[in-house]
């Protein structure tokens, strides 16, 4: 069976601004099963996707919630990578 | 215990006076209200542009709620945070912290402008004459935040 996973990731602030995109829908391979794969297969991209190798202090969030790198992903998920936050 | 986020302006003296209104067992009112400043890093700024996360920024705003009703004794709790265009004087944030004695409102406030600066998703961009640029995160904020973990 050939089962898609689709993810919704985002992308915040400098980094959004770095990559030219805020947002896309991914379908990605089955061997992606967290946010270090997640990663690694954006990276690949090459380019502007290599910011999210090298900046330093790179936040994550799986469904609204701060996730790490050995977060697990499922369908549908909604994902999100940003720049340690500044508010207040 | 309520959260707003917006790019409307606040008015301090109706929002306090609302959250305390008609309840005769609040003996403290603490409020916080941070503003923008005309200053960052050594260079002017003319304005700044908050933008965040919009559903995550509203849940880890309730969550840093919660947990402080569950560290203090604490009535009610108003967060309000501003988005968008802000420019200096403008203010940005407001934590009101409602309770039966000062100790548990003061506390509270100050932990949750600690936790709403090193968790809650908002980032700052601002303008000065060099041009625009993203706020790096402080260090300091970060150390804040770690003294409340004991």
């Amino acid at each position: 069976m050939n089962e898609v996973t689709m993810l919704k990731v985002l992308y915040f602030a400098s980094l959004r601004e770095r990559l030219g995109r805020s947002s896309e829908e991914l379908a990605l391979p089955a061997e992606v099963a967290d946010i270090a794969g997640l990663r690694d297969f954006l990276v690949a991209r090459g380019g502007p996707w290599e910011n999210l190798a090298t900046l330093r202090n790179l936040r994550f969030a799986v469904n609204q919630e701060m996730a790490r790198l050995d977060s697990p992903l499922r369908a549908g998920d909604e994902v999100a990578f940003f720049p340690p936050v500044t508010g207040g | 215990m309520a959260v707003r986020v917006q790019e409307a302006d606040f008015d301090v003296g109706a929002e306090l006076a609302a959250l305390r209104q008609g309840d005769p067992r609040i003996g403290a009112l603490a409020s916080f209200v941070g503003l923008v400043r005309d200053v960052s890093d050594g260079a002017g700024v003319s304005e700044m542009t908050l933008e965040h996360y919009p559903g995550m920024t509203e849940k880890a705003l309730a969550e840093i709620v919660d947990e402080a009703s569950r560290r203090w004794m604490l009535i009610d709790v108003l967060v309000i945070h501003r988005v968008g265009r802000l420019l200096p004087t403008d203010q940005i944030v407001l934590v009101a912290v409602a309770g039966a004695h000062r100790g548990d409102v003061f506390a509270a406030c100050e932990f949750i402008m600690d936790y709403l600066k090193t968790r809650a998703p908002f980032w700052k961009r601002e303008v000065t004459a060099a041009g625009a640029r993203w706020v790096d995160a402080r260090e300091s904020d970060e150390v804040a935040r770690e003294r409340w973990q004991i």
